[in-house]
């Protein structure tokens, strides 16, 4: 506790999911406490999610013709450039094309290994298993220790589940997973909202000890860092900064756990 | 131009959805976007390289719709509470999910525009407090202050029905 009084706009950064967990876990134990904001609080999270749930259909509709952002792009850049240029620049651009490209003919999928690919699979499990309804994990929290000693059996290691409870997130589970660079975990864990979140971990080959970076896929974000040869990736439709600090608590309960 | 395309094209969503709920006809919200996507494509290279694309191309439509509001007088049609009569507040509430929708769109376009803003750039586009001070270039306190407003008015809106809420709150009083 850091003895800070709750504020209005602690009561805010709790409905937005814009507070750390060491302040959300605060706020939660205020609003037990105080049943009549407790209920102001949670009238704003409806209206929260009635508004998102209203006004969703429309980012899922198909963009119309007008905004397509490429197509502005090119029609912008064409009458620009007088013919004799635009040659010069055709005949520059194939030699320059061709050198940058032999030059970057290992770099072409710059994220073919390291934190970067880890990053790649774990958006890639989060699109697939996320939304599932049915089985999202294949072992549920309540047989966690048959998932952490199956999976710690397979990755050769002793496997730890993240515990995101004081980030106002509940384990759900976990998988083992087929990666490019062998198996992985995936943990699974969800809200009161029911936002989902995932952790994956697997062994290095690349980048054994990389700090965190940032990466994002449409509106999911994450986190992905690697620590004495294994690498970890949070991910989830948070917002960055809160991710970020949900990120930072996994690590610090990965680095007491070894 | 092609970092432009990477980071734009996916926000185009967004924009639509935000642009709608400011300006709620299709076709208006579409121009709006255009307008904007445009502006953005001629001003890349005028953007803080440091800055972050999303709260910069959000500013730039909240700028144009605010000026557009502003030329043509064109907005959600804004009832000051104290002015609303009971047909305007209190629609009849319904189980159904699209009805319920349509309802609370309706009390958002009675929030004045200002409110308005902060709510639907937190609440719906998932802006932070502080991005979203940058896109309305207003202090975080205010972002906090108005965010406060929208919320309670809101919530005093959508219970219009029952007359008891309505009075219970002084914060709501409009002091314009």
């Amino acid at each position: 506790m850091t003895g800070r009084p709750i504020t209005e706009d602690d009561l805010h950064g709790y409905v937005d999911g814009l507070i750390d967990g060491t302040r959300c876990a605060e706020v939660a134990a205020y609003l037990q406490d105080h049943p009549e904001v407790a209920a102001r609080t949670a009238s704003y999270a409806k209206q929260r999610d009635t508004l998102r749930a209203a006004l969703a259909p429309i980012a899922e509709e198909p963009v119309p013709p007008q905004l397509n952002i490429a197509r502005m792009l090119e029609t912008r850049r064409r009458p620009r450039i007088s013919k004799w240029v635009a040659s010069l620049a055709a005949a520059l651009s194939i030699l320059i094309g061709g050198a940058v490209g032999w030059s970057l003919r290992g770099a072409v999928q710059p994220a073919s290994e390291g934190v970067l690919a880890l990053a790649q699979e774990a958006a890639d499990s989060y699109g697939v298993y996320a939304p599932d309804r049915v089985r999202p994990v294949e072992i549920r929290a309540s047989e966690g220790k048959e998932l952490v000693n199956w999976t710690s059996q397979r990755l050769q290691r002793s496997v730890t589940v993240p515990d995101l409870a004081s980030s106002g997130y509940r384990f759900m589970g976990g998988r083992l997973l087929a990666t490019p660079h062998g198996p992985a975990v995936m943990f699974m864990y969800d809200d009161s909202r029911g936002t989902r979140l995932v952790v994956l971990s697997r062994a290095m080959a690349v980048d054994q000890n990389m700090p965190m970076i940032p990466h994002t896929r449409g509106a999911v974000n994450g986190f992905a860092w690697a620590d004495k040869g294994v690498g970890y990736s949070l991910v989830g439709p948070a917002a960055p900064d809160v991710l970020h600090s949900i990120a930072d608590s996994v690590r610090d309960q990965v680095k007491r756990g070894i | 131009m092609n970092d432009m395309l990477r980071l734009i094209e996916p926000l185009i969503p967004s924009l639509r959805r935000y642009a709608r709920a400011l300006a709620k006809d299709r076709a208006v919200a579409d121009d709006l976007v255009q307008d904007c996507l445009e502006r953005a494509v001629s001003r890349w290279h005028q953007r803080r390289v440091d800055g972050d694309a999303r709260t910069w191309i959000f500013s730039i439509l909240h700028n144009l719709a605010i000026s557009l509001f502003r030329q043509t007088g064109f907005r959600g049609k804004h009832l000051p509470l104290d002015d609303a009569d009971d047909a305007a507040l209190g629609q009849p509430a319904s189980q159904e999910d699209q009805l319920k929708y349509s309802d609370v769109l309706g009390k958002v376009s009675q929030l004045p525009e200002e409110q308005r803003s902060v709510l639907l750039l937190v609440a719906v586009e998932d802006l932070s407090y502080v991005e979203a001070a940058r896109v309305l270039d207003i202090p975080i306190g205010t972002v906090m202050s108005r965010l406060s407003r929208a919320r309670e008015r809101l919530l005093v809106l959508m219970e219009g029905d029952d007359k008891r809420v309505v009075p219970l709150n002084p914060r709501l009083r409009r002091v314009k």
